[in-house]
């Protein structure tokens, strides 16, 4: 189609294309002439897009983590390195990053990313491998490929969906009289629709009837129609899987419409991030909600938390990240100290005999005690189920550094206070 | 499930949404409805203008709304800088609207990256007074969280309206897209009704901007969510009427809530572009869009 | 290209494509090279009813997802190969394409690009809301283990034809885009070609003369989503996890069409060149890079080069080429 032109032109044209394109490939062939000291940790990180948020955070706490270890001699004695590239919340760009970072990088360690999504189109590539793979927040990622070297940082439990959700339930069932009506809601999103699936379970289990469970698109702007046709079902509690926008419309709506429902949250993500808290305000006074550490006293007894969240929060300002880092700060951390005591006690780089270290032991973490069971996860579920209190002001963040704000129901072990029916606290 | 209070505050919330959604595609009407350029960017100026009001609102407390609506002169410069650059490259040149629209999409990745490293990837909302305040009347809640922005995509839709069919420029803009050879022989130039007609459309999105912080909380990539919405309602309510936009919000934002109240909101979206494509089957035009436009 | 030289650098392509992947040992070269492949032909589909028949189809991604999904679902029903997979998926985007050439008649340019940016919207909630294949939680996809055809081991540790999903991918991927593009040229030199241009220029004209427009229409639509569902077949095995937002993103969407946008629409080689430059940037800036500017670049290089180069490579060769004989 290109008429007159003679053959040899165009050939020529697509040549000079083609050299173009592996010039500019020629990027990517980085030289080998690396000295072998530094030990290389690759992954690929959520830096933009819709999980950018709790991926910068992340990164920050995982540098803090390579300084640390750095000051103290390295992973067997060679300094830590930390490679990494933006996925842009974008699966499609896992699974060539992972390549790269082995074949190309040549890293000695891949950790995950943040998030389920993120962290499934991994497998694959760390599993042809047979690479030890520590996991940032990935719901059952390893269910079915049930691969013995792969480890989990979220504290759900061993049946990850069904014991997340389980602390909640257990809370709402000391409300009195007991609830016997529940209504759930829940984004169209991987995550809220698992844990809703885990939380319907629950409920089956207890024997509550389900007046109402439906789905809503992530993008939606109002909430007060689904509030209100919740209410017409008169449940007495409501179970709300929702991602950050959709948790402040959903807050928003119940604030504005009201409910009758005695406990309403559960596994609502984005309440945990500074910006959402400091807008919300009081507006999130009653809900019962799932958190991973809060400034609660008996949180304070991790080994090191306190001084790792007060040194992330003194650089926070400047890396433009969530001021507080309360959600992931102190996970991104430890998901790197239980790889990196393990590399150090074992004494070499020997993915298949790490991996048996990190089975057999407990390790103490800056989030506490740390053991993981079957196919990576924990064996002894942690996720708190936390009921908002006390929040006096509007458009202010410190008061949600104070201990008394977001009181800790369950786990028994771990509780500040006892939970009061939603209406009560509002 | 079915009761009067359900149903009759269904209907206010769809109409306040409606009203929502014709402020986010009004301007996107005369760009793409009057003026053929497929502005694909169009979200993502409304959420630049969504951060400018936050970052005002933050720092020193300012209304969104004032600040929206003081920073659309700023926005209309800016468009009228942005359709000199387009026209010179591509409609002078006689490009088709879709050679464009690769430029438009280039400036949406600019526009976030520019959010993303000024304001961070978080998510940003902004305090008013209003914002928590509910008026009722018996049933009948009406948040005033919606009811402002309502208000203020009203006010901008008859504006606009009472500019295209009172004012000269106005009238202009209309007979630009219907025939601008006669226009020429008039003696007015159309590129230059062309250049203002894209000014406002921005400009819109400043006080567009405004109301979408008021009513979502922002973060640079959430621009992408309402693509798709902002073109259909344009499409469905006929290219060139911005009563038809104004229209076609109204019944998505309708169709949007009662769906949403009584048989569950995860069939909204299919809903609202099933109907979309229905429309479009029986009135290929739109709405009020004119009979016998092939615009293509 | 005379004919005979055509079909032996495809030939060629095909016997070095197999043959890299016996060789190349960095395995890295796969993925970025199945990515930038199914840029391609995803740009080379496209182009078959954008460049060649004039009609701007924004919901690229329908296809494709509806593609990857019918993959998923045929594996959930009667756990199905690799290559049933992917011709499931071409033969259901094809229908569905169909139907969309037909619901779609009266529709011209924008309206016809808005509605396919609807069926895009209208695929991904259906699929969201079915949980037989995963629904929103998306769906994990196990490739098999020593997978054998007729009795040849295809991916295996040792002694197979590929020694790894990723390579068998590659190598597939590489001989879907090859077949396109034997598709694409074919259809521009032929009777069918001429008459899809004839419906670019203009339709009504067109039409008075007697080309069976709709026919044509309906080939040209069907056509293209058949190719893009099949590239979408193979998604799943290349992911092992996906989900509506990924499998049905508006980046598919766009890709589709900015590659032929900057490359040039007038012929196969336009989408071929276009997805290689901007496909590997976006590949090597993935990796370098890295970061919000990341964004930047590309939208940078999309801004200067559709400003500086309205007619895409094509037609910057073209004027270029001009000027000189």
């Amino acid at each position: 189609m290109l008429g007159k032109f003679g053959k040899l032109r165009r050939n020529i044209a697509l040549v000079s294309v083609l050299g173009f394109t592996l010039i500019l490939a020629q990027g990517l062939m980085t030289t080998a002439t690396r000295a072998a000291e530094p030990i290389k940790i690759g992954f690929s990180m959520a830096l933009t897009g819709a999980l950018a948020g709790g991926g910068k955070q992340s990164l920050v706490s995982m540098e803090m983590w390579a300084e640390d270890v750095n000051k103290k001699g390295g992973l067997l004695g060679r300094p830590v390195e930390l490679v990494y590239y933006d996925d842009q919340t974008n699966p499609k760009n896992v699974p060539g990053i992972y390549a790269k970072l082995l074949d190309i990088d040549k890293v000695d360690f891949v950790v995950s990313g943040y998030g389920t999504n993120l962290i499934a189109p991994a497998m694959p590539v760390v599993i042809q491998r047979d690479l030890v793979f520590m996991g940032l927040f990935g719901m059952n990622n390893n269910k079915k490929w049930k691969y013995d070297k792969y480890f989990q940082i979220l504290p759900s439990g061993p049946n990850p969906a069904v014991d997340f959700s389980r602390a909640w339930f257990d809370t709402v069932m000391a409300l009195d009289p007991k609830p016997k009506s529940i209504a759930f809601i829940a984004a169209d999103a991987e995550f809220a629709r698992n844990l809703k699936e885990g939380a319907v379970t629950n409920a089956k289990r207890i024997g509550l009837k389900i007046t109402y469970n439906k789905n809503y698109k992530p993008g939606t702007p109002d909430y007060t129609p689904i509030i209100r046709a919740i209410n017409a079902t008169n449940p007495d509690v409501i179970y709300v899987a929702s991602y950050p926008n959709g948790s402040v419309g959903i807050v928003r709506a119940v604030s504005e419409v009201g409910t009758k429902a005695r406990g309403f949250g559960g596994g609502m993500v984005g309440l945990q991030f500074s910006g959402i808290m400091k807008g919300l305000g009081p507006k999130l006074n009653g809900i019962l909600n799932y958190d991973f550490y809060v400034p609660e006293p008996n949180m304070n007894l991790y080994p090191g938390v306190v001084d790792l969240l007060a040194r992330y929060q003194k650089i926070a300002p400047s890396r433009k990240v969530d001021p507080l880092g309360y959600y992931l700060a102190p996970w991104s951390y430890a998901y790197l100290q239980v790889l990196g005591d393990a590399v150090n006690a074992v004494g070499k780089i020997d993915h298949a005999a790490i991996a048996k270290y990190i089975h057999a032991t407990e390790f103490s973490t800056v989030v506490g005690k740390v053991k993981f069971g079957k196919n990576g996860e924990w064996a002894n579920g942690r996720t708190l189920t936390v009921q908002w209190q006390n929040i006096k002001k509007q458009n202010d963040l410190q008061q949600f550094t104070k201990p008394g704000i977001r009181k800790i129901m369950e786990p028994a072990a771990f509780a500040t206070g006892t939970v009061k029916p939603f209406n009560a606290l509002r | 499930m079915f009761s009067f209070e359900l149903l009759i505050n269904a209907i206010v919330i769809g109409i306040l949404l409606g009203g929502f959604y014709a402020a986010l595609s009004i301007g996107l009407s005369i760009s793409f409805g009057l003026l053929d350029i497929v502005n694909i960017a169009h979200p993502a100026f409304i959420i630049l203008g969504a951060f400018i009001c936050f970052i005002f609102n933050s720092h020193y407390g300012i209304d969104p709304i004032l600040m929206g609506i003081i920073f659309s002169p700023v926005f209309f410069l800016l468009g009228l800088l942005i359709y000199r650059i387009y026209y010179e490259r591509f409609e002078k040149t006689g490009a088709e609207a879709l050679r464009g629209l690769a430029f438009f999409f280039g400036l949406m990745f600019i526009i976030e990256v520019i959010l993303i490293m000024s304001f961070g990837v978080d998510f940003q909302m902004v305090q008013a007074g209003y914002i928590d305040f509910k008026a009722t009347f018996g049933v009948v809640d009406i948040p005033f969280r919606m009811f402002v922005p309502f208000v203020f995509a009203m006010l901008m839709a008859i504006g606009l309206q009472w500019f295209s069919s009172r004012t000269f420029f106005g009238r202009a803009m209309q007979a630009v897209a219907q025939d601008s050879l006669a226009l020429r022989l008039m003696g007015i130039d159309p590129v230059k009704i062309k250049t203002i007609a894209f000014g406002i459309s921005i400009a819109t999105c400043s006080i567009a901007g405004a109301l979408l912080v008021i009513v979502i909380p922002i973060e640079p990539s959430v621009g992408r969510l309402y693509i798709g919405q902002v073109f259909a309602i344009v499409v469905l309510g006929g290219l060139g009427s911005q009563s038809g936009t104004l229209i076609a919000a109204m019944l998505l934002g309708l169709v949007e809530s009662l769906i949403t109240t009584f048989f569950g909101p995860s069939w909204s979206p299919a809903v609202a572009f099933g109907a979309l494509i229905l429309v479009l089957a029986f009135k290929p035009t739109g709405i009020l869009g004119r009979v016998g436009d092939t615009r293509g | 290209m005379r004919n005979n030289r055509f079909y032996l650098l495809i030939g060629v392509l095909f016997v070095l494509s197999y043959l890299a992947t016996a060789f190349v040992d960095n395995q890295y070269y796969f993925f970025a090279g199945f990515a930038i492949l199914q840029l391609m032909v995803m740009a080379l589909a496209w182009n078959i009813l954008g460049g060649y028949a004039g009609y701007v189809n924004f919901g690229s991604a329908a296809f494709f997802g509806l593609g990857a999904y019918s993959a998923i679902f045929v594996l959930q029903l009667f756990d199905a190969t690799l290559f049933t997979q992917i011709i499931v998926a071409g033969c259901f985007s094809g229908l569905v394409g169909f139907g969309t050439g037909y619901l779609t008649l009266r529709l011209r340019g924008v309206y016809f690009a808005i509605a396919t940016l609807a069926l895009l919207v209208v695929s991904e909630t259906l699929i969201v809301n079915w949980d037989y294949v995963g629904g929103a939680a998306g769906a994990y996809v196990l490739p098999k283990r020593n997978p054998e055809i007729l009795g040849v081991l295809v991916v295996g540790k040792s002694g197979a034809l590929f020694g790894n999903y990723k390579e068998l991918l590659f190598f597939l991927m590489c001989t879907i885009a090859l077949i396109t593009i034997v598709i694409c040229r074919f259809i521009e030199n032929s009777k069918f070609g001429r008459g899809l241009a004839a419906l670019r220029d203009n339709e009504e004209a067109a039409e008075s003369m007697g080309v069976p427009t709709l026919k044509l229409k309906l080939i040209a639509t069907s056509l293209s989503a058949s190719i893009m569902g099949i590239t979408g077949g193979t998604f799943p095995y290349y992911m092992t996890f996906i989900d509506p937002i990924s499998a049905f993103n508006l980046d598919i969407s766009v890709n589709a069409l900015a590659m032929p946008l900057i490359g040039g629409t007038g012929s196969w080689l336009g989408p071929v060149l276009g997805a290689l430059v901007l496909g590997t940037l976006q590949q090597v800036v993935t990796v370098t890079i890295s970061s919000s500017i990341n964004l930047l670049v590309v939208g940078l290089f999309l801004v200067a080069f559709v400003i500086f180069a309205p007619g895409g490579f094509l037609g910057l060769i073209q004027k270029y080429w001009k000027r000189g004989g």
